[in-house]
């Protein structure tokens, strides 16, 4: 008795400092305080547990924090910030397999049975191993291990309802006879992981944002389940503060798109590639570094919309550089950030951080569109769907009613491109033929360096 | 209380501490700005491992061999989320700084 009261007011002391340190979150100046705070009352939770929670045995967990801690601490280390997504996607991942095994371990070591605990026992495994597919398949996606685009074929919908329809009977015929319900756990585990696959294929590049928030929630629910199951409060606190993170995420990212999760989920965006119907007015006008540097030169506001074509060419450097220039010429820089832009929610402010871009530099898009119209020059980098006017314009457009950076309203825009590709969306960008933009063709980071030479020759 | 009312009593205070910790979720974490949007998710990564005190308890409490292989494999994948969450948020979190310089004028 005493022990169960011990370990469960440090759970209660970790639950706060898990909400205090989300709280600090708010700001940039606390934000790192927070992170700190919430791992110390994960470090409690962990300790309390290995010293009062009944244990017996320790090599087996000595084995798995070694290795664990190894790989994770690796893996911080080395993981370059343009490889954000792609690590986040993977750790969602990890979450969703913990709670299928834990859930797996404890029904394999249960006594007694009851509705309560096999309902939720079950959920955390269809939860987790839908968690963990669906995290592979969003990890391989983004770091081009399989392809991007989205893979569709004839009766997906209806094949992903049967198998979670079957996998629902599975559980509710393992709840009804939970002692011999060996063979029923390993089919449910196996159409869960076949569910996350199926889930995830459909959906193209530009949608992982969406994807990426989702499984994020995904795998707070199944520590969420896994909690109740095992009867711990820790869990259950934790496991729904994720799920809220990750939902609330998703429904930004969503919006931002100005679509619906159920469209996301199922309507295979981008795996056609559309002309516009209206055809476009004007022509493309490409423009040499050397003219970009007469541009540049005479702004007197310029302000950097960065996309995931930043992020691949991994060009942060060279735009700070750039900025850097452009302000000890007497231009005032900011930098545009679209909530979509690259391929997670935050994912360009934390790239600029690192190139150490202040964050009161980096403005949200409702903001800088307000004074969009008084800046001299903007300079697209990478970015093409979250700048295409077919947004306001275009009644046909796929895109249409997405809240966009209106970077046509400025006065001069100069669009960082390799090609006249269409951008993840599929759809042709009417921005490119607008009279005052101008086409700075090639790798966004030697386009940008040879622009800086310019500058530095004069 | 015999142990019925009592198992039903446990019930119901976790439905109300998952209930509850829904809405602080929802509170709390709406506050975030845009800007530390990847931050909060690689730390809520870092929250979501402790199901390792789960798999603790799963593997340090397991009768047969087969429990602690899935236990010690639930520890190591949630040691992964936490310890690796935790780093790499405080790494980006570092790189997050104020603007330091003046103002300046356009000629």
């Amino acid at each position: 008795m005493q022990i169960t009261l011990v370990i469960n007011l440090v759970y209660i002391a970790s639950a706060i400092m898990f909400i205090y340190g989300l709280k600090l979150l708010t700001s940039p100046v606390t934000a790192r305080k927070g992170n700190f705070i919430s791992a110390v009352g994960m470090f409690l939770a962990v300790v309390v547990t290995l010293v009062n929670g009944g244990i017996i045995d320790y090599k087996w967990i000595a084995l798995g924090i070694i290795l664990g801690g190894l790989f994770g601490g690796f893996f911080a280390r080395l993981v370059q910030m343009t490889q954000m997504p792609e690590m986040v996607a993977l750790f969602n991942g990890f979450g969703g397999i913990a709670s299928l095994l834990v859930g797996s371990a404890t029904y394999h070591e249960l006594g007694s049975y009851n509705l309560f605990i096999m309902t939720t026992l079950f959920l955390a495994v269809l939860i987790g191993g839908v968690t963990f597919s669906g995290s592979i398949i969003a990890w391989g996606k983004l770091s081009e291990v399989i392809t991007g685009k989205p893979v569709l074929f004839f009766g997906q919908t209806f094949l992903n309802g049967s198998i979670f329809v079957v996998a629902l009977m599975g559980g509710a015929f393992l709840i009804a006879n939970p002692a011999d319900g060996y063979l029923i756990l390993i089919g449910i585990i196996i159409l869960s992981l076949i569910l996350g696959v199926l889930a995830v294929i459909p959906i193209g590049g530009a949608d992982m944002p969406v994807v990426i928030s989702l499984l994020n929630s995904y795998s707070g629910i199944a520590a969420c389940a896994a909690g109740l199951a095992i009867e711990n409060n820790i869990l259950i606190v934790s496991g729904a503060l994720v799920g809220a993170s990750g939902i609330i995420l998703t429904n930004v990212m969503c919006k931002a798109m100005n679509r619906s999760l159920y469209n996301v989920l199922f309507g295979g965006f981008g795996s056609v590639t559309r002309k516009s119907e209206a055809g476009f007015q004007g022509e493309v006008k490409p423009i040499s570094p050397e003219d970009t540097y007469y541009i540049l030169e005479a702004a007197c506001s310029a302000v950097f919309v960065p996309g995931y074509g930043m992020a691949v060419a991994k060009a942060q450097h060279a735009v700070r550089e750039l900025a850097d220039l452009l302000e000890e010429n007497g231009a005032e820089v900011r930098y545009a950030i679209h909530p979509v832009a690259g391929r997670m929610p935050g994912h360009m402010n934390v790239l600029l951080a690192e190139a150490d871009v202040p964050y009161d530099k980096l403005i949200e898009m409702e903001e800088i569109n307000r004074s969009i119209a008084g800046i001299d020059v903007c300079f697209v980098v990478g970015a093409n769907d979250i700048v295409n006017p077919a947004a306001r314009e275009d009644t046909n457009s796929s895109i249409f009613g997405m809240p966009i950076i209106e970077v046509d309203r400025s006065k001069t825009v100069i669009v960082l491109k390799r090609s006249m590709a269409p951008g993840f969306a599929g759809i042709d960008n009417s921005l490119f033929y607008k009279e005052n933009t101008r086409m700075l063709f090639g790798d966004a980071k030697s386009s940008i360096e040879a622009v800086i030479s310019q500058f530095k020759e004069v | 209380m015999g142990h019925e009312e009592c198992r039903a009593a446990c019930l119901i205070c976790m439905g109300l501490v998952l209930v509850l910790s829904i809405f602080v979720g929802f509170e709390v974490i709406s506050k975030v700005p845009a800007r530390l949007h990847t931050p909060l998710m690689s730390g809520s990564n870092a929250i979501s491992g402790i199901t390792l005190v789960g798999a603790i308890i799963a593997a340090g409490t397991a009768g047969s061999m087969l429990s602690i292989i899935l236990g010690t494999l639930a520890v190591a994948f949630a040691t992964v989320n936490v310890v690796g969450g935790y780093m790499v948020t405080d790494r980006m979190l570092k790189m997050f700084k104020p603007k330091t310089d003046k103002e300046k004028v356009c000629k």
